[in-house]
Parts: structure tokens; sequence; C-alpha cells
């Protein structure tokens, strides 16, 4: 059974000005000790499903339709208090920007032992013995003496390797990592996703990986899922949809390009930009940078369906189109 | 940590030899302190002497190193209009004003806080619309009136508590104390919520203030992606960062609250230093007035020094480079 199921998930946003759908029909499932890198360009909805996922979006936005299931039990619907229990214990979190994800005023130690007390029937003594063990294990130099330092006194790639430690220690089987080394030196970015990656596979958790980069992806990943729009718009296994991407965004995405037909001059550059969520074209979302759009695009919307080794949102996919998927030359 | 404080304490040397010197200015340049001595009749010779004895034939240089001194050893003359010396004058009065002061800052304190977290929590709940709405009435209504009102509500009308003095008094040492009579703790309530009212709707809306800044930090998301009870992340994480900008104008407060006791002293007839000083303007007795103002920058100063040190109990990131680096 997977471990963490998302159905048919819709996100919303009331504003003056109308209800924004930032999340739209998002599907996917992890299983067990799994990585599903989720990419996509800003403002895709990335961080928004990780967020629906532990219950931390942000108010007024909410869940207003779909299911989260983790082991098979539902927790989008889960009390405040319920869901608290849950997070850090059963899915940890790790975010973007370590110079400011921990607080100032705790020492690095105190909020590990913190976190540890919470979930786990641990002592204070105890939960300190596992803070420096855990120092240790993501890499922490001195880890006996810098439990007590606070988090000022540590560099940007070690205060991330503290965020993981912190992530993980109360062993939670699923770990949501939304763009973990984006904000670090490019020169340590690799040893930090190594540390995580390795990590992961030695406690066997799985993780959702929010990243622009596609050689970690290639590198960390299972399985991936391109969001484009608040919405998934293809998924399936790493090596196929880097290599050999069905839907046209990811193709561009991946810069798996399509040999040149009559009809594409160049595919490099997507061109256009993402719509924003208060003008969402009906149909595909996509159809406004679309090389291959035609009419259906325009009024009908497409579901995920089998496409190459994959599954993706597209309508060149349907049975049906099978003579333009010839013509686009993506088959 | 030493080397903290003395530097500290070097800093704050220069504000006290300014105030000094202004204190002396007022000496030497605000009326005649020979003719006020000596009244209406009085020989050359009398003034002669006076003028030696006070020293005001000395240079104006020697003079000013002669008053610090003196001011250094909490001797300031005896008062133009009562003929006792200053210090007696003063340490009769502080006790009152230090006590209404600080029962004011615990007030302030107490219950500014609490309403501050709540209304930063529960931004839209009807009890923090009330608590906001109440607290803009304690920011614009003048001390004095508040105090007058207070009066009329629970004096007059109800007659609970005194409007005026402060009941009882019991000796320890030179202090006196009103805390330990039940009429002393009586005559309190009503000067002290006056003098407070202010600075506890300023409290509450600094920490509210503060506390919606802090929730939308990361540190607060992440305190709740790692599943912390709200408590922890409330009054731990959260509470906790506010508590710098908190300090900093609760002290700069303390600091206010003795310094303008003077109008609610006056309103409760408190006998307080304020009050003292208001008399002391009244009669322009000089040494009085210069005493108080050295005094008033010496709390000013010391709060200053307290609030620094709370820093740099709060906030590790202060202690860089002292003790351990990076
Ligand atoms: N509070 C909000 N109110 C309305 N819309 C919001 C709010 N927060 C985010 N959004 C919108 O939701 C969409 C998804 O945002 P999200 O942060 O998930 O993007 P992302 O894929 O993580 O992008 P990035 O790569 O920049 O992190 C964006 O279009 C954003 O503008
Ligand atoms: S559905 Fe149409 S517009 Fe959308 S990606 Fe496929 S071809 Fe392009
Ligand atoms: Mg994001």
């Amino acid at each position: 059974m997977s471990l963490l199921q998302v159905q048919n998930l819709r996100v919303e946003f009331p504003t003056r000005r109308g209800t924004l759908v930032a999340l739209d029909d998002v599907s996917f499932e992890i299983a067990p000790g799994e990585v599903l890198g989720v990419v996509g360009e800003s403002g895709a909805g990335k961080s928004m499903t990780g967020a629906a996922i532990i219950g931390l979006l942000e108010p007024p936005g909410r869940i207003a339709g779909g299911q989260v299931r983790l082991e098979g039990r539902r927790i989008d619907n889960l009390p405040y208090e319920e869901l608290r229990r849950i997070r850090g214990r059963q899915i940890g979190a790790i975010f973007q920007d370590p110079l400011t994800t921990l607080n100032p005023l705790y020492t690095v130690g105190d909020q590990l032992a913190e976190t540890m007390t919470t979930h786990l029937p641990i002592g204070p003594a105890e939960a300190k013995k596992r803070a420096v063990e855990w120092l240790e294990l993501v890499g922490i130099p001195a880890a006996a003496q810098r439990v007590d330092s606070y988090p000022h006194e540590f560099s940007g790639g070690m205060r991330q390797r503290v965020v993981i430690a912190l992530a993980l220690c109360a062993e939670p089987k699923l770990v949501v990592a939304d763009e973990p080394t984006t904000a670090l030196d490019v020169s340590i970015q690799a040893q930090v996703i190594a540390l995580l990656k390795n990590l992961a596979r030695e406690k066997g958790t799985a993780m959702m990986l929010v990243t622009h980069d596609m050689g970690v992806i290639a590198e960390t990943a299972d399985r991936v899922a391109v969001m484009y729009a608040g919405r998934i718009i293809e998924i399936g296994a790493v090596r196929e949809v880097v290599k050999n991407a069905a839907h046209p965004y990811s193709a561009g995405l991946m810069g798996s390009i399509p040999p040149i037909s009559h009809r594409v001059e160049r595919l490099q550059a997507i061109e256009g930009a993402m719509p924003r969520l208060s003008a969402i074209p009906p149909g595909c979302p996509y159809n406004p940078r679309c090389p291959f759009v035609f009419d259906r695009c325009r009024v009908e919307r497409p579901e995920l369906m089998p496409a190459k080794a994959n599954r993706a949102a597209c309508w060149l996919y349907a049975p049906e189109e099978a003579q333009r998927l010839q013509e686009s030359g993506l088959a | 940590m030493f080397s903290f404080i003395v530097s500290r304490l070097l800093q704050a040397l220069p504000v006290m030899l300014v105030v000094s010197f202004i204190s002396f200015a007022m000496f030497a340049y605000v009326g005649d302190p020979v003719a006020i001595m000596l009244g209406q009749d009085f020989t050359e010779a009398q003034r002669q002497a006076l003028v030696r004895e006070l020293g005001l034939d000395k240079p104006f240089f020697v003079q000013f190193m002669t008053f610090l001194g003196n001011a250094i050893q909490g001797e300031f003359g005896l008062s133009y209009r009562l003929s006792r010396p200053v210090a007696e004058l003063i340490a009769e009065r502080a006790p009152a004003t230090l006590e209404l002061a600080l029962c004011a800052a615990v007030i302030a304190m107490a219950v500014g806080v609490p309403m501050g977290v709540y209304t930063g929590l529960y931004r839209n709940s009807w009890l923090s619309r009330f608590f906001l709405t109440f607290s803009l009435i304690g920011v614009s209504l003048p001390t004095f009136l508040i105090g007058i009102l207070l009066i009329l509500v629970f004096s007059v009308w109800l007659g609970w508590l005194p409007s005026f003095g402060r009941g009882d008094v019991v000796r320890l040492g030179w202090w006196s104390t009103g805390l330990l009579t039940w009429s002393g703790l009586k005559a309190l309530i009503l000067p002290a919520i006056t003098l407070g009212l202010f600075q506890l709707t300023l409290i509450m809306r600094l920490v509210r203030s503060e506390m919606m800044e802090v929730l939308r930090t990361d540190y607060i998301k992440f305190a709740r992606a790692r599943g912390l009870p709200n408590r922890a992340v409330h009054f731990g994480h959260a509470l906790k960062n506010t508590l710098v900008p908190v300090i900093t104008i609760a002290g700069l407060q303390l600091g206010a609250i003795i310094a303008f006791a003077i109008v609610t002293e006056t309103v409760f007839q408190w006998p307080g230093m304020g009050l003292l000083f208001i008399q002391s303007v009244g009669a322009a007795d000089i040494p009085v007035m210069a005493a108080y103002l050295m005094m008033i920058a010496a709390v000013f100063v010391s709060i200053n020094l307290i609030v620094d040190l709370l820093y740099y109990a709060v906030d590790p990131r202060l202690r860089i480079g002292r003790g351990r680096g990076h």
C-alpha cells in the first residue's frame, strides 16, 4: 500500500476578487521509502502541495476538495491537535532557507531535544544525547560542543544540515523537502542533497523533493511529477520523464526537444509565462504557450492519461488523436 | 560580561556629566541664591560671608567640580523652601514614588503582555476588538483626566478607595512602605492604575504587533511543521522573540513612569518626589530641582544598563565576539 495518497486535491484562496484555485485536481502517491521529485516553474503550486499535505496552508488558503491519506488514514480533515501529532512524527518538513528556519534564540541542541521530547517517549537527558548523535549523523563536526551553539554560529550549509536533523529526528516516514538547497551556496548543494538522500535511504524515509534542479531530480528521485498552473501535468519514473517526456511542457522543461518538425521552429526556451491563478485559460492550461495546440485544447481539459511510459495531461495522447501525435514529432 | 558592564557605565558617564552641568548651571544662573537665602535685611558683610561660604567667589570650573564632588556624595545643600538638607527630603519622598512607579509598571506588564499576546494570536475575536478599542481610550485620554474619572467613580460614587494620600505606612529602616498595610494598598490602587494605564496600552499594542510579525516568520512555521504544541510555539518560540523590543520599550517607559509621576502625584496628592518637585518649582527651590533632575537622569541611565543586560541575556546573537565565536 502506498504511504501517502493525494487524491483530487483542490486548494482555494478566497479573495476579494473571487476565489483563486491554487491547486486543481492534484493526485499522486508516494510508496514507503520512495523519493518523488516535484518540478515546475515558480508559482506552479509545488510548495502549496507540500503545505496542504502537512496541513499548514496559510489562511485564507484551504483545502476545498479531495483527500490526503497517510497509510490509508485520512489526514486532511483532522482536528488541528491530531494533525499536529502527525507533523514532525510521521511527516517531517524541510524548508528552503536555513537562515530563517531556525529559531535564533534557542541552541540547536534545545531545538532538536524539544522536537524529540514532543514526539518520542524519552526524557530530556536522552533527548540531549540523541541530539548530539543526530548532529554527528548530519555531519556537523565536533557535535558534542556544537550542540550548545546557536543557529547564528553556523554557516548556511551547516544550518541546513541542522534543519535536516530536525526534520528527521522524530523518525517520520515521509519528509517534504521544499527546495532544500536553493538558498545554499552552489558549491555545497551537492553535499547537502547527498546527505539527505543517504539519510532517507538509511532510515527508509520516503521523500517529496521539490526542486528546480533537474540534475538533483535525475540523481535522487525515483519518480517525478511535473506541475503547471496548480496541476500535475506529467508524472512517471524519473528516467522516462527526464529522457523521454511526453507532455510538451515537460519536454521543453527537460530540454528533451523533439525533432524539429515543419510546425515547430524552436522549443528550447519555453516561450511566454505561466498564467496567473486569476487567469488560467479554459481547457488545457498550457494551451497559450503550446506549439501543438489544437481546437480541443482550448475547450476541454485533459486529465492524466497514459502517455509513453508515463501519465500526462495532454490531448495528443488521447487514442483518437494518434494522427496528431505522429505529426507533432513527440511520439 | 564584566567588561560589557564597564563599557556601558563609561558610555553613561558623559550623559551624567551633561546633566550635572545643567543642574549646576541652574544653581549658578537661575535666581540669586544669596539673595534668596538672605531674605530682605542683610549687611554687606553678611553677604560677603555667605558668598564665601557657598564658594561663589571661586572660579567657575572650581565651583562646578565642588558641585560634582558634593553631588556624588549625595550633597545638594539645603532646600531654600524648607531649609532642610535636599538629600534628606528626597530620601523621604523617594519610596512613595518608587513604589507607585513599580506597581504601575508591574500592572502594565502583567496585564499588557498577556493582552498583547491574545490580540496578536486571535486577531479577529470580539475580545481582541474590545481590547483594542479600550487601548485607544488609554492612549488618547490624558493622565489627569483618567485619574479624575477614577476618583469620581471609585472614591466619590462607590466610596471604595481613597482619593488622595498614601494611607498608613510602615518604616523599614529609612524606607517607608505602604505595601504592608491595608490602607496603604488601597491608596495605591487608583494612582497605580492611572499611572500605568498608558504604558499598559502601549505594551499591549507593541506585543501585539511584534507577535503578528513573529508569527509570520519561517522559524514559527517550521516550529509548527515539527509538530510542537501551540503552547510551545506561541509562548516559547514566538513570545521570546518579541521580548527584545518589549524590554526596550518597557525599560524606557519605566523611566518615563518615574519621571512623569508628577501629574499622577499631583492629582492624588501622592507624597512622592513628583509632588516635591512641583512644590519646589513653585518656590524656585533650585537645590531640590537640581537634585531631582540628576536623580531622574541616574534612574534613566541605570534602567538603560539593565535593559542592555537583559538584551544580553535574551538574545544570543548580541553575544557574538564575546566568548564563543563563529
Ligand atoms: N496567500 C496567497 N494568496 C493567494 N495566492 C497565493 C498565496 N500564496 C501563494 N499563492 C499562489 O499560489 C500559487 C502557488 O504557489 P507556490 O508557492 O506553491 O509555488 P511554487 O511552485 O512553490 O513556486 P516557487 O518555485 O516559486 O517556490 C502561486 O501562483 C502563488 O501566487
Ligand atoms: S493538451 Fe493541447 S495545448 Fe495542452 S499540452 Fe497537449 S497539445 Fe498542448
Ligand atoms: Mg515554492
